[in-house]
């Protein structure tokens, strides 16, 4: 199908180049080979079934397996149980029973509160601090040993430091989250400032801008999309590191949740809570995604 | 002729992998106000390095360049550079662009409102006002071209300084672009530096062509003045002798083996 001819805009007798075409893609099912005519209805829901088939056979699949394996092993529970079990549970999600025995919305937020502190401060500390090393190079060799080094380092390790520097548990968490969530962080943020093209550069040097001119006009903007890539791998760190730093903790989280249903041998809330942690891990992960296209020059 | 921009003696080193590259060596250009000058030559042999050396963006191992009685040392708004790929940067609007450079260059001396009548002036300059709000993304090569020599006129630089400015255009848009800048040209009379690798660019536009021998160590083989009249049009001098001579000459030397490095003394 072709696209309709837009007008050529002439702006001056001598001047007569076509505007860059920015169609966005149509949104047409592909040409299908029909032996009658078809209403645009049916080929709509033809394109909707085609788009929802495999997600739902795939999970249709999983659920499958599930049973099955749920079947061969006693502790175990299948997806039926589980579901009714979730059923219960999400019927009242934020009762309070003491410390210790708190609704799984309470843990979940928990959770949450705790990420969002460790990653607000990563951020806070490691954005600047990627700037910096991408802009200077001296700071950069000055930090790279020392990145390099405990970047590997598993988020746990950090964990007995934090207890140890802050003498309780929830700060120390906090902490595993800020030291595991910064370095994506600042690697990008400094691989977004040094990737800058030469050429916007050769023109604040021909244009002679200053340091801050050259900062909000060229090295901010040019590297936020970078910027953004590493907030997206920090927050998914810092929440693969949050359920296990909560384990160890204690408290109320949804780690610890998963841990104390351990412990009580229900194994329904476990699957539950890693469903949990999964969906919200995904809605991070989507969240921002939507961010960094929104402030993405290139999808501007 | 006076010399209004002198390059004297000029030798360019580059590092490669370790080892020192003479790009450049012993170029002598002398460029009078208000004349326009081309450099040309093959891929790589190192026009552009001279036209950063008088851009201050690349610092020459020995000579040096004069703009108007001082030394160039790096940089500076008073010889704007219109890059071969536009740079413009992506997240401004044509009007941002612009204004960028108009502010950084006139802010000090003028209203907020003369900052803005000289971009608008500039975009109309280039027949882009109807664009002005749009970003690089919307825009077609050619009228990002536009925007990038708006923003280098803007600035009202003492030489205006071309880094094969059309370089990657269709020939079509090229074509008017060559024509939009004569008549820019024959308005203003800037002082110009253009590089260049298309004989037909070069005969049409400058007044003069410098012709550099290829790399490593590339120098200017020879000076080609064009005596066409002005304003020279596009069709009447397709039917033009002297026209033809003049691209003779360059086509001569790119291609008969004066463009070849210098043989080595024994």
């Amino acid at each position: 199908m072709a696209t309709p001819l837009r007008p050529v805009k002439v702006l001056s007798p001598s001047v007569a180049e076509p505007v860059a075409a920015n169609d966005s893609p149509a949104r047409i099912p592909p040409p299908l080979v029909l032996p009658h005519p078809v209403s645009a209805a049916a080929l709509h829901a033809r394109a909707v079934l085609g788009a929802l088939l495999p997600p739902l056979l795939g999970i249709v699949g999983f659920l499958l397996v599930w049973a099955l394996i749920a079947r061969t092993t006693h502790y175990l529970p299948g997806p039926d149980k589980t579901f009714v079990s979730a059923v219960q549970l999400f019927s009242d999600p934020f009762y309070q029973r003491g410390p210790n025995d708190q609704g799984v919305g309470w843990n979940l937020l928990a959770s949450l509160e705790r990420v969002a502190k460790g990653f607000g401060m990563a951020a806070l500390v490691g954005i600047p601090l990627g700037f910096a090393l991408g802009r200077f190079t001296m700071l950069s060799s000055a930090f790279q040993p020392i990145i390099s080094v405990l970047r590997p380092v598993s988020p746990l390790a950090w964990l007995p430091i934090g207890l140890a520097v802050f003498e309780a548990a929830n700060p120390a968490a906090i902490f595993t989250i800020f030291i595991c969530a910064i370095w994506p962080m600042i690697i990008n943020t400094a691989l977004g400032v040094a990737s800058v093209p030469q050429d916007y550069l050769n023109v604040a040097r021909v244009l002679r801008l200053s340091e801050w001119k050259v900062f909000t006009h060229i090295l901010l903007p040019a590297s936020v999309p970078y910027v953004l890539t590493g907030a997206k791998l920090s927050l998914g760190v810092a929440w693969l590191a949050i359920v296990a730093s909560e384990m160890l903790t204690g408290g109320v989280g949804i780690g610890f949740w998963l841990w104390d249903e351990w412990n009580n041998l229900n194994m329904e809330h476990i699957l539950i809570a890693i469903g949990i942690v999964g969906v919200v891990g995904m809605l991070l992960e989507k969240g921002m995604t939507l961010i960094a296209n929104r402030f993405d020059y290139r999808s501007r | 002729m006076a010399a209004y921009l002198e390059v004297d003696d000029v030798s360019v080193m580059f590092k490669a992998r370790g080892q020192n590259f003479l790009a450049v060596k012993n170029v002598d250009v002398k460029v009078a106000q208000g004349e326009f000058v081309s450099i040309i030559g093959h891929s790589g042999c190192g026009k552009s390095t001279v036209l950063n050396v008088v851009a201050g963006l690349v610092e020459p191992q020995a000579g040096g360049a004069v703009l108007n009685g001082r030394q160039i040392d790096g940089p500076s708004p008073e010889r704007a550079v219109v890059f071969q790929n536009h740079s413009l940067l992506p997240w401004l609007t044509a009007y941002g662009n612009v204004y960028l450079a108009v502010e950084r260059v006139f802010s000090a001396t003028e209203s907020k409102s003369g900052l803005k009548a000289r971009t608008e002036a500039a975009l109309a300059l280039v027949g882009l006002t109807a664009a002005r709000d749009k970003r690089p993304g919307e825009l077609s090569g050619g009228m990002k071209q536009r925007v990038g020599i708006a923003r280098a006129l803007a600035m009202e630089p003492k030489v205006l300084l071309m880094d094969e400015p059309f370089g990657a255009l269709d020939a079509l848009t090229r074509a008017t672009l060559q024509d939009s800048l004569m008549e820019i040209q024959n308005q203003l009379h800037m002082t110009v530096v253009m590089v260049t690798h298309d004989v037909d660019e070069a005969v049409l536009l400058s007044d003069r062509v410098v012709m550099m021998t290829n790399g490593p160590a590339a120098t200017i083989g020879q000076i080609l003045p064009i005596t066409l009249p002005r304003p020279r049009a596009r069709l009447d001098l397709a039917e033009n002798t002297d026209y033809h001579h003049c691209r003779a000459a360059i086509l001569r030397f790119l291609h008969e083996g004066s463009a070849r490095p210098i043989p080595k003394a024994a």
